[in-house]
């Protein structure tokens, strides 16, 4: 049995993409399918493509973690734990020095504070509403006519225009209304996120933010969010190569640290 | 292991199902019925004038839209329920009261009582923003015998110091009993679940007979102590151990409770005004009744009062005593003064016995249960 490579698995079932992590101690492989209609479909799908490449069937992987919105919806996991649990852990593993998490994900934004093993100390959540977060940035790009990824390459990091409504909706209409008045696109999303990053730096301040700070979560991948992040927040945020892979990461590190200890 | 659930729970699974048409008794032998809304109303006061004191605070969503036709829709789902419920003549228990008894606590309740007065005769009593100071403590015994006139005058009686007295005997031969309940939930495993217990504090409002309730608690007691020495748990053995404070969560709104125990971990402790708040100090038995009752009442460790030490000294005694993994803080949303409090006691509980914190903010409805889920989990991931 000993000889048999290991291989475990972390899951992270998002709100707009599904992040499949393999490990088996040493190498680790991530790879990520939008959540599309059916997103215990897609995962389930996506899980065997990565397997296989391993060559392993899905059943033959040593144990599969889970996390996120749609954790809850997935019959195969050996084991479900929450975003803020794998995010915190993954983040650790990225960037062994950070303190903080701040996560920005389809619907929500987490901040986290972490130990030195990735261990959470303390956390908060946004409420309800989808303000500042991946889902909010879609209404607006929709608003600006334009899709997410062209509004990530946005030079947006010029003259921002204030944006002062925080609801989707409302800001939707005010969005609508400066392209009316012939405001600049780029200064528009500059506004849009500076509000984004205002907004998210407000709440992580509940957990006191310390430094090495680290984003994670689809959102990371807006350069200029980054930098008003940083603004708003004083501080130095460093954003890691596979930013968005942190859940699912951390949900792989989690099930590999179990196995091990079974086997103790 | 197996689980257990006491037989006496019984009792109180019955005492609100009960309490509408055995409030209608009293009421028709001629009982007359003071309602009231807080943990300040000195409920003694009524009890010596012949009445029945009985806890109207809303925790249903129902009413909601109809206390929105005239509150502010920001307002804690609290007073709107309790508004909705008063003013649609919906709950029995408002229906029957005579009169209503109010505090000026927070803003929002205290506007809605000059709403209520409209319709229903009330009584507010002025309350001091503090506790500590002599003139506070003297500006509120002035409130409570001005309740005591206003007791004799609408209902027509005489409150005298006999009464007061024997009023005080029974409600703290009560507040012990209920604290040697809450003492059994020191065990691992906890014998009682939170939610068990919110039922029974709660019934203490629903059965008007007070020997009958506090023989139902005896049994319970009794019960619960036979199976705390046989290791039996209401939860299993070393499930984490939460004691929830915060803004009143009574049945109908103990959504947050339910959520921590779904999620396998032990509510050890509720020592919000729904649970243990009224239950932890007794009136003075050899001071002047009056002055015993206004201090007591006045004593009441809520958000309201300004500033309000003893709740973060209680509750930091609470999770050292009840040895929990962390204190879980319910606002509602609205509710500004639990809502600032928290970053006090969270800082507090840090400093003192280094106590995991978590604040939830919700409202009444179901819609952010699987969101509360990930952040009660979250939590409970956090101690390991
Ligand atoms: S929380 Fe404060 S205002 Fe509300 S019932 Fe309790 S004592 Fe009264
Ligand atoms: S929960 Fe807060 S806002 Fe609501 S009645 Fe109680 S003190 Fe007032």
């Amino acid at each position: 049995m000993a000889a048999e490579q290991e291989i475990v698995a972390g899951v992270d079932a998002g709100s707009t993409a599904i992040k499949v992590t393999l490990f088996d101690g040493t190498a680790m492989a991530n790879y990520l399918e939008p959540a599309g209609w059916n997103p215990r479909e897609t995962a389930t799908v996506l899980l065997s493509k990565a397997a296989g490449l391993r060559g392993v069937k899905a059943g033959g992987l040593a144990r599969v973690y889970g996390t996120g919105y749609g954790r809850v919806g997935l019959g195969f996991l050996a084991k479900a734990v929450t975003e803020i649990t794998c995010h915190a852990r993954g983040a650790a593993y990225m960037a062994p020095e950070a303190r903080t998490v701040i996560d920005i994900g389809g619907q929500d934004v987490k901040a986290i504070r972490i130990d030195g093993a990735g261990r959470v100390r303390d956390f908060v959540m946004n409420d309800k509403c989808a303000a500042g977060t991946g889902r909010f940035l879609q209404v607006m790009a929709g608003a600006l006519g334009m899709d997410l990824g062209t509004m990530a390459a946005l030079p947006a990091d010029g003259d921002a225009c204030p944006i002062n409504a925080m609801c989707t909706v409302f800001a939707e209409s005010e969005v609508i209304g400066l392209l009316n008045r012939g405001t600049p696109r780029e200064t528009i999303v500059a506004g849009l996120y500076k509000s984004i990053a205002g907004r998210v730096a407000a709440m992580a301040a509940r957990i006191t933010p310390c430094p090495p700070v680290v984003l994670t979560g689809g959102v990371a991948l807006h350069q200029a969010l980054h930098k008003a992040l940083e603004n708003e927040l004083g501080l130095k945020v460093t954003i890691p190569g596979e930013a968005v892979f942190a859940g699912s990461i951390g949900a792989a590190l989690l099930a590999w640290e179990d196995l091990r200890r079974k086997g103790e | 292991m197996t689980l257990s659930r006491p037989q006496a729970m019984a009792h109180f699974d019955m005492a609100i199902p009960h309490a509408a048409t055995s409030l209608k008794q009293l009421k028709e032998n001629g009982t007359k019925v003071v309602g009231y809304y807080c943990m300040f109303a000195p409920q003694e006061v009524a009890l010596a004038a012949g009445a029945q004191p009985v806890a109207l605070c809303a925790t249903k969503e129902e009413p909601i839209a109809d206390g929105e036709k005239t509150l502010p829709r920001n307002f804690c789902p609290l007073i709107k329920s309790s508004y909705g419920f008063a003013v649609t003549d919906k709950c029995p228990f408002f229906l029957h009261s005579d009169l209503i008894v109010g505090e000026t606590t927070c803003d929002g309740k205290k506007k809605m009582f000059e709403l209520m007065a409209k319709f229903k005769p009330v009584h507010v009593m002025n309350l001091p923003q503090g506790y500590a100071a002599e003139e506070d403590k003297a500006y509120w015994l002035a409130a409570v015998e001005k309740l005591k006139k206003y007791l004799e005058t609408s209902l027509d009686v005489e409150i005298t110091d006999a009464k007061l007295a024997a009023a005080i005997k029974e409600r703290n031969a009560e507040r012990r009993l209920i604290q040697e309940l809450a003492d059994l939930t020191k065990h691992d495993p906890v014998p009682l679940s939170g939610q068990d217990m919110l039922k029974v504090l709660w019934a203490h409002n629903f059965v008007f007979d007070r020997q009958e309730f506090a023989a139902q608690v005896r049994e319970l007691v009794g019960e619960l102590k036979e199976q705390a020495a046989r290791g039996e748990g209401a939860l299993p053995k070393g499930a984490k151990r939460i004691v929830v404070t915060g803004v009143p969560t009574g049945i109908g709104a103990e959504k947050v409770l339910k959520i921590i125990e779904d999620c396998g971990a032990a509510v050890v402790y509720i020592e919000n005004c729904s649970g243990m708040k009224q239950f932890v100090t007794l009136v003075d038995e050899d001071k002047p009744a009056l002055a015993a009752i206004a201090d007591k009442y006045l004593g009441t460790h809520c958000s309201c009062m300004s500033p309000n030490p003893r709740r973060m000294e209680l509750v930091a005694e609470v999770a050292r005593d009840w040895r929990a993994d962390g204190v879980v803080d319910v606002v509602w949303q609205g509710c500004h003064t639990y809502n600032v409090e928290g970053r006090v006691l969270k800082d507090y509980l840090r400093d003192n016995g280094n106590v995991p914190y978590l604040q939830i903010e919700t409202d009444y409805s179901q819609g952010d249960v699987e969101q509360i889920k990930t952040r009660v989990q979250a939590f409970l991931e956090m101690m390991g």
